[in-house]
């Protein structure tokens, strides 16, 4: 039988240099965080990362991996400003494409569409513009003539998103409040590799459980088991994000030699040792989903 | 109605902010930040129950979430409105948002990327812009801020131009600008819009114990009079109670440096 489950280090080795990379999730919210701490392990380096920022970003950034960064947004939610996306971006440190919410989307779901392009109004009349030369207007062919601005697809070697469940055909359910736009992300890539908070052998699903599958199996090139695996983001509504260490991370910025006392606590180890440092699976599983 | 001289600054402004939801028919109130929040909470609970409202995560309420931990408050669902939807919503132009931008220029053009020195090298970088961009072109917008000062209204144009404004220069021919709709600016000195002569802002009203000239010498930009320019209205006993109701932990408190009074103590 098809089995398509891979180990975060096994995903990582087949990652290379300057790949394009769209991380999937949206702010501190439900990001394949045990993949991307395999990536700030590894040797990579030279990556276009394509992302709803959260941490992940910041970490990326902190870890000398992003040469550019495809986003509309960096930040930590309860605490607004990502800290090592600021002191990348401050440093001159990034290539960027800043882009729009909405456009961001766009540029994804042409991707998945295997389009060119897509036409919106967003973007149009701001500097999104001025500094993304590449981005261009075009005409409607009808008789509105109105101009728009054609976003280009947003192409992906590879998407990496975290699911609460998967099988191991690569069958995925995101039962959190918002899939967001990981569908699109899943779409837009040659290869989508997902981590699951539940990895089960085949799915035998009701109708009702099966409608919070929100991409096909055809999309996912493999699956990655890995409970806690959103940690220090959330991953609704098994539990919510870890404030005490997006707060420990955030003060880290602060400090000298601050990055590297975080990846030596909180990277250079196992991801079962990563847990015990944070309290155990168990505490994990326990944190509450945060009250707006 | 009984005249009430006890609210402080923050609870003046929430009224304030709920006035721009004023009239604007069955659209999505989106208050983003405490202040702007409470402003759109007020608007449905008292002028505007038509307005749609989200409980800031995925899920459409039919009565606005109090703010914090709420015991054993159960949120009202009415519908589903995943960002998917929101996005789907700004598109449509059914929504009218109340953000806090780092910058704002006498244009109405606001920026909340990043602030000084070079585009690829800033003094401060901030959010990104976010969604400022396609809700600015799509749909109503209003701003809140909090600390009224020459650094957040520019001279000149704002430093990254995140959300659009009546800038024609920044219009290329052919390009839809009657989507637009910038309505009100609620700061910690006045209410601002953009109804003067070629859109240029105005002075709508002035908070209790304010001068227009302090405004004045507090923006970077030359401000016009509003013709009935007034005070800002103070809050009804109604309006403070159901604001208290709503902000139960009082995170209104918290917004304002000091949290001032509503009526400022003669100097």
């Amino acid at each position: 039988m098809l089995n398509k489950q891979l180990t975060a280090a096994e995903v990582v080795a087949r990652l290379r240099d300057g790949m394009t990379i769209g991380i999937g999730g949206w702010g501190p919210r439900r990001k394949p965080m045990a993949i991307v701490r395999e990536i700030l392990r590894s040797n990579l380096k030279d990556l276009t990362i394509v992302a709803y920022g959260g941490p992940e970003v910041g970490m990326l950034c902190a870890a000398g991996k992003v040469k550019k960064l495809i986003f509309g947004f960096a930040t930590m939610d309860a605490i607004p400003l990502e800290p090592y996306y600021r002191k990348a971006r401050e440093a001159g440190l990034l290539e960027l494409m800043e882009l729009d919410e909405g456009m961001f989307e766009w540029g994804l779901r042409a991707a998945g569409m295997r389009l060119p392009f897509l036409p919106t109004r967003c973007g149009l009349a701001t500097d999104v513009v001025k500094y993304n030369p590449e981005l261009k207007t075009i005409q409607s062919p009808y008789a509105d003539g109105e101009v728009l601005l054609a976003m280009p697809a947003l192409k992906l070697d590879v998407a990496l998103v975290h699911v609460n469940a998967a099988d191991r055909l690569g069958n995925t359910l995101i039962t959190s409040p918002d899939p967001f736009f990981d569908n699109l992300f899943a779409r837009a890539a040659d290869a989508c590799y997902v981590s699951a908070e539940r990895v089960e052998e085949k799915f035998a699903l009701t109708g009702d459980q099966a409608r919070f599958n929100t991409f096909e199996r055809y999309l996912v090139t493999g699956v990655v088991h890995a409970p806690g695996g959103a940690h220090p983001t959330s991953c609704g509504p098994e539990y919510g994000w870890d404030l005490g260490h997006l707060k420990k991370y955030n003060a880290s910025a602060a400090e000298e030699g601050g990055w590297e006392a975080y990846t030596k606590e909180f990277v250079a180890c196992t991801e079962a040792e990563y847990q015990a440092r944070n309290g155990g699976l168990e505490a994990i599983g326990k944190l509450p989903m945060p009250i707006f | 109605m009984s005249q009430n001289t006890e609210f402080t600054l923050a609870e003046l402004m929430i009224v304030a902010a709920s006035e721009a939801w004023r009239d604007n028919g069955e659209v999505l109130a989106s208050g983003i930040g405490v202040i702007p929040r409470l402003g759109a909470s007020l608007a449905k609970l008292t002028h505007s129950p038509e307005l749609l409202m989200t409980d800031s995560e995925a899920y459409l309420v039919s009565e606005p979430i109090p703010l914090g931990p709420r015991g054993d408050y159960v949120p009202k669902f009415e519908g589903y409105m995943g960002f998917d939807r929101v996005f789907e919503c700004v598109w449509g132009g059914k929504r009218h948002a109340m953000i806090g931008p780092t910058q704002i220029d006498r244009w109405g053009q606001t920026n909340l990327s990043c602030v000084g020195g070079d585009y690829s090298k800033p003094k401060s970088a901030i959010l990104g812009v976010r969604g400022l961009p396609g809700n600015s072109i799509n749909h109503i917008n209003s701003f809140f801020v909090p600390a009224h000062n020459s650094r957040t209204f520019v001279a000149g144009e704002v430093d990254m131009v995140s959300g659009v404004g009546f800038k024609d220069e920044r219009w290329e021919k052919g390009v839809r600008r009657d989507l637009m709709d910038i309505r009100r600016i609620v700061t910690n000195l006045c209410v601002l819009d953009f109804e003067g002569p070629a859109r240029a802002c105005r002075v709508r009203s002035l908070h209790p114990g304010v001068s227009f000239e302090e405004v004045q010498e507090s923006t970077g930009f030359p401000l016009l009079k509003a013709d009935n320019l007034g005070e800002t209205v103070h809050p009804t006993a109604e309006q403070l109670e159901i604001i208290r109701r709503l902000d139960p932990h009082n995170a209104r408190g918290a917004q304002l440096k000091g949290n001032p009074p509503g009526i400022r103590a003669a100097a």
